[in-house]
């Protein structure tokens, strides 16, 4: 039954690929109303599955696994893990997945790939559900690159657009990277533990057997593919550049399937990487990092979908701080044994599971305010507060929830992270207090820039068709992350995740941590406001005062410029590719022209014995047989 | 002094050796084919000898054989010989370098 779960949208994508695209191609729309019967069916499975697990003992179903390959004495088995990690896992996906699904039959109607979209759209579903449920490494890691390869297609979903396919270029490049320590650690892990199996592998950290440089090692290895995934620094280069890609699927990506997949790695390998000081830190470090970083540079984009994306890094970097701050505190011992496993887990997931809705509304959100103004470019915005009524009520309750503004759902997850920060992390705490303001300002920015003000034109040289609210099908999946958005803080997720959090609606309010955080909301707020909503300050004259940061801001740290012009052009292009192309020139053709040449030469030479003087030839022959001769009576 | 089988074989090895001069040093194309002749001759007469001495008639009749191909061949030899002087108007061999590089 838990299988089916994966396999419905797999079904959904073979059978939209191989007969309602060749076959039915005039009716593009019953590709859509099979990928959504078809996640429906997973999501009704995977509500089952978190019902039975809440009920179950220990709160994890067992399953038999099956028989995937056997080489010599080596079996890999493919199984699933339905606890209640995986339970809450399935349901987000599904979930956000649906409701993205929906939105798209508005947001892509008329599109020439409208069937190619909705089968890309279940395969990339059904490779998200897979990594979730995989119960070891070899099998999660397929599903892991299944994501990849989805969000490659889907990024480059318009291929004609040649950004499109530079930046889905980009992102799979990019991911490969940490993939590949990833993958590194998985042969390592199986070197030297001969499993594949998460939970044996948890149990050898856990004993003890497992440990050292070894576990480090591997830890960090598959910390590694995380970074690549959820575009922690200094891999994060390519998720903003994904929003070349239609913005349902940039919703997708960066709510519920692809970047949370980082995060959800570390957090099913918590016990073991956490069983390593050294591997836990570097991932509090980076989160913490990174979650300022991006932030900072969220400040000043002018794209909307890139801010979003920004602010996607960011709360990653929240979640993988949550999962560090808590594991320093396992692995220096302030924590005691199963509590701290699953309290960095319910912390990071909890997180996890509201960023999703409000950060998919968001997304969704800002495609309702393209598809009337044509543009993603907040500068063209402006005013669209009086059109789209229904998209600026949702937008703002999202970003109220993204601000952490008690009592939406992220002011519940963020202070869940924050508070494990303050006890373990005092330094990354603070980053990540500064960052809470950062937040609430670029988002309000993005309020402001968008919805409030004047028009500002749109798209250059589009024809004026008058700016109109979205249809239903768009508004419809918008209201429905909006009310989640609300609640989603409420639904005692941390509680089944194993932390045993006292929630309290109004108790919230008695620590001084949440007041912290939420004037720096607030403040955040008023200052975009003062800025952007009533311009007593012009943004103009604080960007130019700030003049250099400015310029580092907006083009994100020089980053690009790093990795294109530095690693790629000068290192690699210059560098390894030089010396491969100098040995390949000199070494390789070389040698065989060298053979080549010698062989002429030496021709040119042999053939000046070829006299064509039939008397010469006689001569040499005599001698020869002279020498035969000669030959066979000395030495016979 | 009696003639035994050596002095047919020096006779032989001498008219062997003129021959073979003959073949790699003359430069008329006649005379070198004279000159085959003379070696195919030695040969003839190496084979004579043995034949008799060893008392097996079989040598002598390979003889004849020989003498009637060395007979066709020397037709051969010189028709070929008018066939290169016609087209190049010389019988010297040295003058016959088309195989050369």
């Amino acid at each position: 039954m838990i299988f089916a779960i994966i396999l419905l949208p797999l079904f959904s994508f073979l059978v939209i690929s191989f007969v309602l695209r060749p076959f039915f191609n005039n009716r593009p729309q019953l590709s859509a109303y099979t990928t959504i019967c078809a996640i429906v069916g997973s999501l009704i499975l995977s509500i089952w599955a978190l019902i039975s697990v809440s009920g179950a003992e220990n709160h994890v179903l067992t399953s038999t696994s099956y028989q995937w390959l056997a080489i010599g004495d080596t079996v890999i088995n493919i199984g699933i893990t339905m606890d209640s990690l995986a339970a809450i896992m399935v349901v987000t996906v599904s979930t956000i997945s649906l409701l993205v699904q929906i939105y798209s039959i508005g947001y892509m109607k008329g599109d020439g790939g409208f069937a190619r979209y909705f089968a890309f759209m279940s395969l990339f579903t059904a490779s998200m559900l897979g990594l979730v449920l995989a119960d070891n490494l070899l099998f999660l890691f397929l599903f892991w690159e299944g994501v990849g390869l989805c969000s490659y297609l889907l990024i480059g979903f318009w291929f004609h657009k040649p950004e499109a396919a530079r930046a889905a270029m980009k992102a799979f490049v990019v991911t490969r990277l940490g993939d590949f320590g990833f993958l590194v650690a998985i042969i390592f892990l199986y070197v030297k533990t001969g499993t594949f199996d998460i939970g044996e592998l948890h149990e050898l950290a856990l004993a003890g057997v497992l440990g050292g440089s070894t576990l480090t090692l591997a830890a960090i290895g598959i910390f590694s593919g995380a970074v690549g995934k959820s575009g922690q620094f200094p891999l994060h280069t390519w998720l903003p550049d994904a929003m070349e890609g239609p913005t349902p699927v940039s919703a997708l990506i960066h709510a519920a399937t692809m970047v949370t997949a980082g995060v959800y790695l570390v957090a099913r390998m918590f016990p073991m990487i956490a069983s390593s000081e050294t591997a836990i830190t570097v991932v509090a470090i980076i989160g913490g990092f990174t979650a300022i970083f991006a932030a900072t540079m969220g400040l000043v984009a002018t794209d909307i979908k890139r801010v979003l994306a920004y602010s996607t890094i960011s709360q990653l970097g929240y979640m993988m701080l949550g999962l560090g701050a808590v594991g320093i505190g396992y692995a220096s011992g302030h924590l005691d044994g199963h509590h701290a496993l699953t309290l960095g887990v319910a912390v990071a997931i909890f997180h996890l599971f509201t960023h999703a809705f409000f950060k998919s509304l968001l997304f969704l959100g800002s495609g309702s305010t393209s598809h009337a103004t044509g543009t993603f470019d907040m500068r063209k915005m402006g005013g669209l507060r009086k059109v789209q009524p229904w998209t600026y009520v949702t937008f703002v309750i999202g970003s109220l929830s993204l601000a952490g503004i008690w009592p939406l759902a992220g002011f519940w997850s963020k202070e869940g992270i924050l508070h494990e920060a303050h006890a373990y992390t005092p330094v990354l705490f603070w980053l990540a207090i500064i960052t809470v303001f950062m937040t609430a300002f670029y988002m309000f920015r993005v309020v402001f820039l968008t919805f409030h003000g004047e028009y500002r034109g749109g798209k250059e040289g589009s024809h004026s068709h008058g700016l109109h609210e979205s249809p239903k099908i768009i508004i419809i999946p918008l209201v429905i992350l909006a009310i989640f958005a609300v609640i989603a803080g409420w639904l005692p997720v941390g509680d089944f995740l194993g932390a045993d959090v006292n929630f309290s609606f109004f108790g919230a309010l008695t620590s001084w941590l949440a007041w912290v955080s939420l004037s720096l909301g607030i403040a955040g707020i008023l200052l975009a406001y003062i800025i952007y909503g009533r311009k007593l300050l012009s943004a103009k004259s604080i960007g130019q005062s700030l003049g250099p940061v400015y310029t580092l801001l907006i083009r994100k740290y020089f980053f690009d410029e790093l990795y294109e012009r530095f690693f790629v052009m000068r290192f690699l292009v210059d560098g390894i590719f030089a010396a491969f192309q100098w040995v390949d020139t000199y070494i390789v053709d070389g040698s065989v022209n060298g053979i080549a040449t010698i062989t002429v030469a030496g021709g040119k030479v042999m053939r000046k014995l070829e006299t064509g003087q039939l008397q010469v030839y006689g001569l040499a022959i005599f001698i020869g047989i002279l020498a035969i001769v000669a030959f066979l009576l000395i030495f016979s | 002094m009696a003639v035994g089988l050596e002095h047919f074989l020096i006779l032989s090895a001498v008219l062997f050796a003129i021959g073979l001069y003959g073949v790699l040093a003359k430069r008329n194309a006649l005379v070198i084919l004279m000159s085959i002749e003379i070696m195919l001759t030695a040969v003839n007469i190496t084979m004579v000898a043995f034949s008799r001495y060893s008392h097996v008639i079989s040598g002598q009749v390979f003889v004849i054989f020989i003498m009637v191909v060395a007979a066709a061949e020397a037709a051969v030899g010189l028709a070929l010989i008018i066939a290169i002087y016609r087209s190049r108007k010389t019988v010297d061999a040295e003058k016959f370098d088309l195989m050369k590089w």
